[in-house]
């Protein structure tokens, strides 16, 4: 089994965990009462916050499809979390069986489930690293899982959000970038008060939220959130809200909070 | 028809329950996921018997779908309560009835929507405290394994390792560690940093130490000895580092131990034989100019002395029994020497071959550096066996001494060496004090004595010409060649600074070679210019060197032959101690030249203990009379004593048909005195001193007038 070289900071699951906690407003159980105490805490300041995950989820879907519908059959789901429904390779699988799916999570408790769920598949793989060090991501065993001389749907869905700009999140997307293929796909959505139906002060407590778990969230502009797609060509209809993004439908009766935040999808040239 | 009615059920249904699913899917995909378990309780409200386990099925099915929210619950069964009948009713079957069936459906759904819920909300739970136990443990597991390794590295170290809390407790050490100490563990281990203090830690040691614990200083790294538990010494390259937790706060200290005893040792062993003499094991010459070095360089009104020993005639015992003997009368010395040099701040040297050093410091060395060389002189005078023979070694000392911060050290020895040659040409077996201003002599000597060659090249030598005047007539006769060099840092200098340099060096056969070649060439030219007041003579010296010299002949013949001078318009200066006791050997170069008509003067007459019979047999035509005898004529009226002398020996010399010319005339009273004495010619400043070529011409041509 792979193992860090060194010891990864102790398990401790009375601190709350991000993933765990996007579980719980997806409606799973894959939570403990600190998580959902956290989350519960998160939703005084934006009750919307479970229709802003699904709206994330909704995306992620199409733009699953619009990467196979590409002609993509590898994906790098990095920050992917604990797995529960509609996951890549559910989605992915449904549009070509042959689509191979790279997890990559730095929470050991979210690793750990996705091993016990992808136990036996063969397409599919799960890597414990972190966003900040994509070498750590890059050159771990199982990226042999990915041909990378071929085209790569890169998602960084609901992830990009937890790098403080001291982590250099840029420079991290953009190390990635360099070891994709041409043709490849960033399917990429990230917090911002833009887009919220609430006033800033008041979305800022859920931020606080997550300051208080030590997993901060940092809310970008449209413009810094664009920046990531440094390298990409925007595929129409460019950086929207998500349910704006290649609706399957009229997005009329889409929950207000869906709007939150930014989606977009970029081609590497 | 039933299908549209179904149809159009699900989308009230997809409608009500949509917003509170966390479904991925899309609305018409949920309405579309929907239609078949609308069909389930279609096919339920009719069915005879009536059952309502597919309804239990449907609120499974929701569950499935991820409505998991109460929510979508209550709203399913608000739609299945308001439009089951509604739409998907059997008209044949009563109202009553149809109700009483919605009713048990609805029972029936939210039993198994709950048991669904539950038995998920359970697997859910489950499954994620499993994945928790299971990072806990890889966790665990990888720690173990880091730990298992750092143990590993912690016990097979070649470094010795030690962790130590801030208040100095040493609370671990490593095998390694403990070897390096002497193998006991609990001289080790359980002791206090501050127990492994060692009289040779540098000062900044436990500044440095203090700074560490107190947090100011993440790590430092010193050249520390110890003291093994045998007393032995230790020594280490020690590295300190500060641990800190994961706050930030200091918590312990780790000590990696290089031990570098071994290495110390050998550099100290080669440092010893860098710095020491192979034969005497005296302090060789490096460690002597370090010491040196440091001595002159001292501040706060140190002082220094410095004695420079050069055994007398040594190459003699080194030529005539061999090396081997003549080393192990050296050992013998430098043990005696040694024996010489014990108070603290004196050490003795050997420089290399004969030559040794004593050098002492501290702030009587006035008296002691006197002390010191009488010592040496004593030690040297007792004779020395060496294989079976006994020797009297002596030696010549130079003494320098004075304060700290005046010299460098390569000025001091050079002083001490100058000095000590003074005390060899002295007769030896003693020691001079240095004397700046024979310092100052010995080095413009030896600077110019290594001058001289390339002087000689680049044409530094320049010839004035002193007019002889005649006595009777006051013509100008001839004139005196005298080499001058101009020296480029030292300006114009006279023959007396150099000329007995060249003699020593050799360098005066060439030298004279040039000025004779240079003088005849201008007697020449003036001789062609002054036709009919006869030639003019041109004398030139010769010195001692020259004398012996085979080729002076040869030399001479050639340089006249070549220029087409008459031999008798040339005259050779010899002083009167340069024949001195010559033989007929050494007089036959003259006798031949004289034989061809060159004139031979003896210059400086008056000045050696010339035996005046002698006179007879030399090769002389002119006498030239000292200086001295006229210097008692400048006064008036002139000395008697000196007038008669003159008187006599004018006379003498006139009888064995030698001229005279009188040297130094300054007055015309001297002048009017030696020409009554019957001198024949004279020069001195009272005509000219001597000058440039063209000067001699002019006054020839004066005369002429």
């Amino acid at each position: 089994m792979e193992r860090p070289a060194w010891a990864p900071q102790g398990i401790d699951i009375s601190v709350p965990s991000v993933s765990r906690i996007y579980d719980f407003y997806l409606g799973g159980s894959h939570n403990f009462e600190v998580d959902r105490a956290a989350a519960r805490k998160a939703m005084e300041f934006l009750p919307g916050l479970p229709k802003i995950m699904q709206a994330n989820r909704a995306f992620m879907r199409r733009a699953v499809n619009y990467a196979v519908d590409a002609g993509i059959t590898q994906f790098l789901d990095i920050g992917s979390g604990i797995p529960t429904f509609g996951n890549v390779h559910e989605v992915a699988r449904k549009a070509t069986p042959d689509a191979r799916v790279l997890y990559v999570d730095h929470d050991p408790v979210a690793v750990a489930h996705s091993r016990a769920v992808l136990d036996g598949d063969e397409q599919s793989d799960v890597v414990a690293a972190d966003l900040r060090k994509p070498r750590q991501i890059l050159d771990s065993p199982a990226a042999g899982l990915l041909d990378l001389e071929r085209p790569v749907a890169l998602l960084l869905v609901a992830v990009l959000h937890f790098l403080q700009d001291e982590d250099e999140p840029y420079a991290a997307v953009a190390e990635l970038r360099d070891a994709l293929a041409p043709g490849s796909l960033l399917l990429l959505t990230h917090a911002s008060f833009e887009g919220i139906p609430l006033p800033a002060e008041r979305a800022g407590g859920a931020v606080e939220v997550y300051r208080g778990i030590r997993n901060p969230l940092v809310m970008r502009s449209r413009e810094q959130i664009a920046r990531f797609f440094d390298g990409y060509e925007m595929v129409e209809p460019g950086l929207v809200s998500m349910p704006h993004w290649r609706p399957d439908g009229p997005t009329g009766q889409e929950d207000p909070y869906a709007f939150s935040g930014f989606a977009g999808v970029g081609r590497k040239a | 028809m039933l299908e549209d009615r179904l149809r159009r059920f699900a989308t009230i249904w997809s409608r009500a329950i949509f917003p509170a699913t966390a479904t991925s899917m899309t609305r018409p995909e949920f309405e579309q996921h929907l239609l078949p378990l609308a069909t389930e309780l279609s096919t339920a409200l009719h069915a005879r018997p009536f059952t309502a386990q597919p309804a239990h099925q449907v609120g499974a099915a929701l569950v499935g779908a991820h409505c998991t929210d109460p929510d979508a619950l209550s709203r399913t069964l608000g739609v299945v309560d308001a439009y089951l009948v509604l739409y998907c009713g059997d008209p044949a079957q009563s109202a009553e009835e149809s109700r009483a069936r919605c009713a048990r459906l609805q029972h029936a759904l939210a039993a198994g929507f709950a048991q669904a819920l539950r038995e998920r909300t359970l697997a859910e739970q489950e499954s994620i405290a499993r994945s928790s136990l299971l990072a806990r443990s890889e966790a665990l597991q990888a720690m173990h394994a880091t730990e298992t390794r750092f143990r590993a590295v912690f016990e097979g170290a070649a470094i010795g390792i030690g962790i130590a809390d801030l208040e100095g407790n040493v609370l671990e050490v490593n095998d390694t560690l403990t070897q390096m100490f002497g193998g006991l563990e609990n001289h080790v281990r359980g002791r206090k940093v501050t127990d492994w203090a060692h009289p040779e830690d540098r000062p900044q040691v436990w500044e440095l130490y203090r700074e560490l614990v107190k947090g100011e200083l993440e790590h430092y790294r010193v050249e520390k000895p110890f003291y093994r538990n045998d007393g032995t010494v230790l020594w280490t390259n020690l590295t300190v580092s500060l641990l800190r937790d994961a706050d930030g706060e200091p918590q312990y200290q780790l000590a990696l131990f290089e031990d570098t005893t071994e290495r110390r040792l050998l550099n100290l062993r080669l440092r010893y034989e860098a710095t020491h003499d192979a034969l005497t094991g005296l302090p060789n010459r490096t460690l002597f100019f370090e010491r040196l070095e440091k001595a002159v360089g001292a501040t706060d009104g140190a002082r220094f002395g410095l004695c420079y020993l050069d055994l007398d005639g040594f190459k003699t015992i080194n030529d005539s029994l061999g090396h081997a003997t003549g080393d192990r009368l050296l050992v013998e010395v430098a043990d005696r020497l040694q024996s010489c040099a014990t108070a603290p701040g004196e050490m003795v040297a050997r420089l290399g071959g004969d030559e040794f050093v004593a050098l002492t410091t501290g702030p009587d060395t006035r008296r002691g550096v006197d002390e010191l060389a009488g010592r040496i002189l004593n030690a040297l005078a007792t004779p020395i066996r060496v294989d079976g023979r006994e020797f009297t070694v002596r030696g010549s000392i130079g003494i320098v001494e004075g304060p700290a911060g005046e010299r460098t050290s390569a000025e001091v020895l050079r002083s001490a060496d100058i000095t000590m040659y003074r005390a060899k040409s002295a007769g030896g077996n003693r020691f001079e004090l240095a004397d700046p201003e024979a310092d100052a002599r010995a080095i413009t000597r030896h600077g110019l004595t290594n001058a001289l060659p390339a002087a000689l090249e680049r044409g530094e030598f320049f010839i004035e010409y002193q007019p002889l005047v005649h006595l009777g007539d006051g013509s100008v006769h001839g004139a005196e060649a005298l080499v001058r060099w101009c020296h480029p840092q030292h300006g114009v200098l006279g023959p007396d600074r150099f000329i007995p340099l060249a003699e020593r060096t050799g360098l005066i056969v060439p030298l004279g070679r040039w000025v004779l070649k240079e003088a005849v060439r201008q007697a020449r030219f003036w001789s062609r210019r002054h036709t009919d007041g006869g030639p003019l003579r041109i004398n030139v010296n010769l010195s001692p060197a020259q004398l012996q010299h085979p080729g002076l002949v040869a030399d001479t013949v050639d340089v006249l032959e070549r220029s087409g001078l008459e031999p008798g318009a040339l005259c050779l200066e010899v002083t009167e101690s340069a024949l001195i006791g010559a033989d007929e050997d050494r007089l036959k170069p003259l006798r031949q030249l004289a034989e061809m008509g060159v004139d031979i003067a003896l210059d400086d007459f008056g000045t050696g203990y010339s035996n005046l019979a002698n006179l007879r047999r030399l090769p002389v035509s002119v006498l030239k009379l000292d200086r001295s005898f006229t210097q008692g004529m400048q006064r008036h009226p002139a000395d008697p004593v000196d007038l008669k002398i003159v008187e006599g020996i004018v006379s003498l010399a006139h009888s064995l048909e030698l001229a005279v010319t009188v040297e130094g005339v300054e007055t015309g009273a001297q002048a009017e005195q030696l020409r009554e004495l019957g001198c024949d010619t004279a020069q001195g400043w009272y005509y000219a001193r001597p000058g440039a070529p063209d000067r001699i011409h002019t006054l020839v041509l004066a005369d002429a007038v």
